[in-house]
C-alpha cells in the first residue's frame, strides 16, 4: 500500500501542502490533474528522489520518509522513461537483480519469465537505442518490475505512444498488475486510461488531492 | 495572362527563398581563411629547415630526453587531469551546494591566470614559510622527493592548467547526460556511488577521451610556469616546449624550428591515437 499522511513538499517556488493520499494494497490508482500541479513531484516524494518537509510517506505499513530510494522497494517508470543507454535490454533487467546479489541461476529463470510476460524476450540483447516506442515502454516496465517491488510508479509513460501502441500496453498493464499484485500509482492526462486501467482515481487540483465520486467520473466522460 | 504560381489560397506569395550559393561562399571563405593560417603555417616551417637540420636534430641526445621526458609528463598530467576532473566535473554538474559559485570561479582561472603567474605562484607555494614549516622542505626532507626544479614540478605545472580544461570539459559532459536515468537507477538500489560508476561514467566516456585530449594538448603547450617552476636543466626538467624557447635564445633559429615540428609530429600521432581509441569505446 502508498499512504501519504499530510506530506509538505517544497521545491523553489513551487510548494505542496500537507498532501494526503491512501491507495490500498493491489490498488491500481491514478492521479490526474493540469500540468505544472505537482503530480511528478509526489512521484519523485514517494520513491525518495525529492526530500518532504514534513509528513511522512508509508509503503507497506513501514514509515520510509527518511529512508533513500534504493531503501523503498519502489519500481519507477518516468515520463522520458530514462532507460539506460550503455545497457541492452536483458541488463536493464538483470540490474536490479544483480544490486540484490541475487544468484546467476535466479536471475536468469526472472529475466526469462519477465521478459515472456512482457513480450520482449526477442529483445534481450539489443541495445536500447534501437528500440520503438512500444519496445522502450516495456522495457523501463520491466526494469520497475525485474526486483518484484510491491509498489510501481509511473509518470505519464504512455503519453507519446500511438493509440494502438497505447492499448496494447494498457493491456499489458493489467495483466502484469493483476499477476503480480503490485500497488500501482499512475499518473496520467488521459481519462481513458483511467477507465481502462484504475480502480481509484484522484485529481490533484490547486494543491488539494480529491477523490472524485464515480458517478461525476461518468458525467464528465459525456 | 497571369502565370501560374505558388501563391497560396488566400493570395500570399510564394516565399522565395534564393539561392544557397552565398551562404556557402560566406561559410566556407571564413572556414577556409584559418584552415589556410594553420596550413600556412606548417608550410613555412617545413618550407624554412632542411633534412639536415633535422638530421641533426635527430641526432641530439638532449632532443630526444625532452621528447621522452615530454611524451612521459603531458600523459602523466593528463592522466591526473581526468581523474581530478571527472569527480569535480560531475559534482559540479549534479550537486547544488552552498559556495558552488566560488569553486567553479577557482576552477578556472588557472585558464585565464598568465601562464608565467601560475608558475611564480607554485613557486611561492612550495617555498612559503609558515612558522619554521616549508613545504619544499618537508617534501625533501620528511618524504624524500624534492619537487622544484625536479621532474614532479613539470607535472604539477602542466597538470595545474590541463586539469582546469579537464574539469571543464567533463562538466559539460555530464550536462549533457540526463540525471533522470541516475535517478532510476537508485530507484532500483544504487546508492549514489553505484549510480555515478555503472550509470553515469559509462556514458561519460567520449568526454573522458576529450578531456584527456585537451589535458594533454595543453600540457604539450605548457612552457612558462614549467620554466619558472620546473627550470630547463638538460636531460632532467627540459620538455619540448622549453628546448624550443632555450634554442631560439640563443639564436639556434633552425634547431627550434626543428623541435617545433617534432612537437606538431608528436601532437598529431597523440590525437589521432585518442581519436582511435574514442572511436573504438564509442563504437
Amino acid at each position: 500500500m502508498i499512504d501519504l499522511r499530510d506530506v509538505s513538499i517544497v521545491s523553489g517556488q513551487f510548494s505542496l501542502q500537507q498532501i494526503s493520499l491512501s491507495v490500498k494494497a493491489g490498488e491500481y490508482a491514478v492521479l490526474m490533474g493540469q500540468t505544472g500541479q505537482g503530480k511528478t513531484t509526489i512521484l519523485e516524494a514517494i520513491c525518495g528522489l525529492r526530500k518532504v518537509t514534513g509528513g511522512r510517506i508509508l509503503i507497506q505499513d513501514v514509515d520510509v520518509t527518511g529512508r533513500s530510494p534504493g531503501d523503498r522497494g519502489i519500481g519507477y517508470v518516468p515520463q522520458d522513461l530514462a532507460l539506460f543507454p550503455t545497457m541492452n535490454v536483458r541488463q536493464h533487467l538483470e540490474f536490479a537483480l544483480q544490486l540484490r546479489r541475487q544468484k546467476k541461476a535466479k536471475i536468469d529463470s526472472l529475466t526469462a519469465d519477465l521478459s515472456r510476460t512482457l513480450g520482449i524476450e526477442h529483445l534481450l540483447s539489443r541495445a536500447v537505442q534501437g528500440l520503438s516506442g512500444g519496445e522502450s515502454q516495456r522495457v523501463a516496465l520491466g526494469r520497475a518490475l525485474s526486483f518484484q517491488p510491491s509498489v510501481l510508479l509511473l509518470d505519464e509513460p504512455f503519453s507519446a505512444l500511438d493509440e494502438a501502441t497505447r492499448s496494447e500496453m494498457h493491456a499489458l498493464l493489467k495483466t502484469v498488475t493483476n499477476t503480480t499484485g503490485v500497488t500501482t500509482l499512475h499518473v496520467t492526462h488521459s481519462s481513458d486510461e483511467a477507465d481502462a486501467l484504475a480502480n481509484r482515481r484522484f485529481v490533484l487540483n490547486k494543491g488539494v488531492i480529491e477523490e472524485p465520486e464515480l458517478q461525476s467520473r461518468t458525467d464528465g466522460a459525456n | 495572362m497571369t502565370s501560374v504560381d505558388n501563391s497560396s489560397a488566400a493570395g500570399i506569395p510564394a516565399a522565395k527563398p534564393g539561392s544557397d550559393v552565398p551562404f556557402f561562399l560566406a561559410m566556407g571563405g571564413l572556414s577556409s581563411c584559418f584552415v589556410l593560417l594553420i596550413v600556412l603555417l606548417l608550410l613555412a616551417d617545413v618550407m624554412f629547415v632542411s633534412l639536415d637540420d633535422f638530421r641533426v636534430a635527430l641526432a641530439t641526445p638532449q632532443y630526444w630526453s625532452a621528447f621522452r621526458i615530454t611524451l612521459i609528463t603531458c600523459s602523466v598530467s593528463a592522466i591526473l587531469s581526468v581523474w581530478v576532473g571527472t569527480p569535480l566535473g560531475y559534482v559540479l554538474s549534479r550537486y547544488k551546494f552552498p559556495g558552488r559559485w566560488i569553486v567553479d570561479t577557482l576552477v578556472e582561472i588557472p585558464i585565464v591566470l598568465p601562464p608565467l603567474v601560475l608558475g611564480l605562484s607554485l613557486l611561492i607555494l612550495f617555498h612559503l614559510r609558515i612558522g619554521d614549516w616549508q613545504l619544499e622542505e618537508w617534501l625533501r626532507e620528511e618524504v624524500g622527493r624534492p619537487v622544484t626544479f625536479q621532474w614532479p614540478a613539470v607535472i604539477l605545472a602542466q597538470f595545474s592548467v590541463a586539469c582546469a580544461f579537464a574539469v571543464r570539459t567533463m562538466r559539460v559532459t555530464f550536462d549533457q547526460i540526463n540525471p533522470r536515468v541516475e535517478d532510476v537507477a537508485r530507484t532500483l538500489g544504487c546508492n549514489r556511488g553505484q549510480a555515478f560508476l555503472q550509470i553515469a561514467l559509462p556514458q561519460a566516456w567520449r568526454g573522458m577521451i576529450a578531456a584527456g585530449t585537451i589535458a594533454w594538448a595543453r600540457s604539450l603547450g605548457e612552457f612558462g610556469p614549467i620554466l619558472v617552476f620546473a627550470g630547463a636543466t638538460q636531460m632532467k626538467t627540459e620538455v619540448l616546449s622549453t628546448t624550443v624557447f632555450l634554442e631560439l635564445s640563443i639564436g639556434k633559429l633552425n634547431g627550434a624550428v626543428a623541435v617545433s615540428l617534432l612537437m606538431v609530429v608528436l601532437a598529431v600521432v597523440v590525437l589521432l591515437l585518442l581519436r582511435l581509441v574514442g572511436a573504438r569505446l564509442t563504437a
